[in-house]
């Protein structure tokens, strides 16, 4: 789960990161009123679940009121990349004297959390791990003793060459980010850019966390933050039931038992010519409820012509399944056409219940992929 | 013959008494594995099935009725702890098949794992079955064989889609096994890989990726300097989206990396065929194994 800037600058806030004040405005008015209870000059930054802002012109230095009208009014409503500005966090504009970067995600190859900073701050650091790798210095942090003084230290001064008082400050940051990093449960936790001003004083003037979508039980008060009007509305519906869903532009709507095999029938559905509608992952269950649930949300979507059922029933019998389906169709209307593949456990049962319906029965995954978009037209 | 298990291995179940934990446990001894003990703190004393002892702690399965191998089914919140408990204990493979725990769980789970020297596989597995030998975890007895074929992947049911086919062209498997979905899993490719060509009973192997990560590439350089065993591959993920989630948590695509072509390119490039689609896998396979 993605936050906005400014909710990553509270939670920066609360651990004792330096992160400048700063309010949300959703309106012209607003954005003016804070602009005069910061003081001029302010930033006008947008609020969106995305990289490329600044790029994008929605983030602008405001040197006059009527800077702050202006740009406030045309930024809030901006489409950046699909994503709407609803809010613009307005802060005071800080002179900035050098830059760098300060970020933290989890590393699957040393399986810690990897520290990575570098001189090049305000960049995407993806743009800079291509351009010049070797302007960023990596630590993987021992998950045993954290981050040490020393180790955040020496990579301060390599930041900050022979100025000890701002690689102690640089490295204050890297030690908190990393008790953020931890306390939140993040899977990415981002300072970028972390500033000096000239009188040689460090700002985290912009942030970024993600959190670890398996932790979310731990931290009841995250879905206060999720920005519900930024999530696709049939994956805020999937969601909530409980499935794993990930909307796509076809026609062929997918319900396949496993992750990895969801994967790899929209795949399929590709090989043949089609476009899959949907990654949805349904699980072992056979439960009609849930495949209801995950019906009402793929056939939400006009575009889809055909649903596709594809089930491995291991540990899950196919019997139990076909049942589930049947049952599920005969709760609501469907006026698309569903083929069902059936393979595994009990797979002659299964089909034998499935052939007395108007389903279309499949046997192998391709014949199903292949009935599915001839059904598609 | 297998990998990581054998005629000695001695299970001792966490979460014996829950549903799933149950429902597979009798799963798994009826395919004949040695399930000795069970563990769920506060049912200590019981017995499952009327007969497999249940403790309080890992360590009185050990000390008790000698296991030497855990299996995993408790809820994610107490998923690390039961793995760190089994590894204290003196358990020397630990399974874990739970779905859902948190990263920065497993971060501080794998130097404790590294210093008592144990194998995890998993978490969000379904674990592995040697055909014949033992069965630990979820996998489906009714669709393996005995065999030469080794299968390693990240994925459950598209596994057991593979295994099927396999089975299905006469090919048995010495050992199926899946080592997870999770970005921090114990047993990756590489140790699988390093696991199946140095067994004499695995004649070739077959290796399922998906997208995010770098695992199959290196699994990829790995193969092309050490093994001389036919290798085939399927990546699974093609047509993900950039930054979306497809189900697994470490199935995602960040920052133009962990990518299916990529994945294809690395395995190409070292010389291992790459099946377009589940079905080809077979056919692949027996094109390159001169038997």
């Amino acid at each position: 789960m993605n936050i906005h800037e400014y909710q990553a600058k509270e939670i920066f806030a609360r651990h004792g990161l330096p992160v400048p004040p700063g309010e949300v405005a959703t309106t012209v008015g607003e954005a003016v009123a804070l602009a005069g209870k910061f003081g001029l000059p302010v930033m006008v930054k947008s609020q969106v679940l995305t990289g490329g802002r600044g790029k994008a012109g929605g983030v602008k230095f405001c040197k006059t009121i009527d800077d702050v009208k202006e740009n406030a009014s045309n930024i809030l409503g901006m489409d950046i990349k699909g994503h709407i500005v609803r809010r613009v966090l307005v802060t005071p504009a800080l002179d900035i004297a050098s830059e760098f970067y300060i970020g933290m995600l989890i590393d699957r190859t040393s399986q810690r959390v990897l520290l990575m900073c570098s001189a090049e701050g305000g960049m995407e650091i993806e743009q800079v791990a291509k351009d010049k790798p070797e302007a960023i210095l990596k630590l993987a942090i021992d998950p045993r003793y954290g981050l040490l003084d020393h180790e955040a230290l020496e990579l301060g001064l390599k930041m900050c060459p022979g100025e000890v008082k701002k690689a102690r400050q640089m490295a204050n940051a890297m030690q908190k980010l990393y008790t953020v990093f931890l306390a939140a449960d993040a899977s990415l936790a981002e300072i970028n850019p972390f500033i000096f001003t000239p009188d040689g004083v460090g700002h985290a003037i912009d942030g970024k966390v993600s959190f670890d979508d398996n932790a979310m039980y731990r931290h009841a008060d995250y879905e206060a933050l999720r920005d519900l009007e930024a999530e696709d509305p049939a994956e805020r519906q999937a969601r909530e039931a409980n499935l794993s869903f990930v909307k796509l532009e076809g026609n062929v709507g997918c319900l396949v038992n496993g992750a990895g095999l969801a994967m790899a029938t929209m795949d399929l559905v590709k090989y043949y010519g089609g476009q899959p509608a949907n990654f949805l992952d349904i699980g072992g269950s056979s439960n009609p409820e849930k495949v209801v649930n995950a019906l009402r949300i793929i056939l939400q979507d006009k575009a889809v012509k055909v649903i596709l059922f594809n089930i491995f029933g291991g540990i899950t019998r196919c019997d139990d399944v076909a049942n589930g389906i049947i049952k599920a169709t005969e709760m609501m209307t469907i006026d698309v056409p569903i083929v069902v593949r059936l393979t595994g456990t009990n797979e002659a049962e299964g089909r034998a219940l499935l052939s007395k319906t108007k389903l279309h029965p499949a046997e192998t995954m391709d014949e199903a992929v292949q009935k599915a978009i001839a059904l598609a037209g | 013959m297998a990998i990581f298990v054998d005629k000695d291995t001695r299970v001792v179940v966490q979460g014996i008494t829950g549903r799933d934990g149950g429902f597979h446990t009798s799963e798994m001894m009826a395919y004949g594995t040695k399930v000795v003990a069970g563990c769920t703190p506060g049912r200590g004393g019981q017995k499952f099935e009327n007969k497999v002892p249940v403790f309080d702690t890992v360590r009185e399965a050990v000390l008790n009725e000698g296991a030497n191998t855990s299996v995993i089914f408790v809820p994610p919140a107490g998923a690390a702890g039961a793995i760190m408990e089994a590894a204290d204990a003196g358990c020397k493979l630990v399974v874990c098949i739970t779905e859902g725990v948190p990263t920065v769980d497993m971060v501080r789970v794998m130097p404790y794992l590294k210093e008592r020297g144990v194998r995890l596989v998993g978490p969000n597995c379904p674990g592995l079955l040697a055909p014949g030998i033992a069965k630990l975890g979820i996998l489906p007895a009714s669709i393996v064989k005995e065999g030469p074929v080794g299968l390693v992947s990240r994925s459950g049911t598209l596994t057991y889609e593979v295994v099927f086919q396999l089975t299905a062209a006469g090919l048995g498997q010495t050992t199926c096994l899946g080592i997870g979905g999770d970005p921090i899993i114990g047993t990756n490719f590489l140790d699988a890989i390093e696991a199946f060509n140095a067994d004499p009973a695995t004649e070739a192997f077959v290796m399922i990726g998906e997208i995010g990560g770098d695992a199959e590439e290196k699994a990829a350089a790995y193969i092309k300097a050490h093994v001389k065993k036919p290798v085939v591959s399927f990546i699974a993920g093609q047509t993900a989206p950039p930054g979306k989630r497809m189900g697994h948590a470490g199935a995602i695509v960040s920052g133009g990396t962990g990518t299916a072509a990529e994945k294809k390119r690395a395995l190409n490039d070292a010389g291992i065929p790459v099946a377009e689609r589940p079905m080809d896998i077979v056919p692949a396979l027996k094109s390159i194994w001169k038997r």
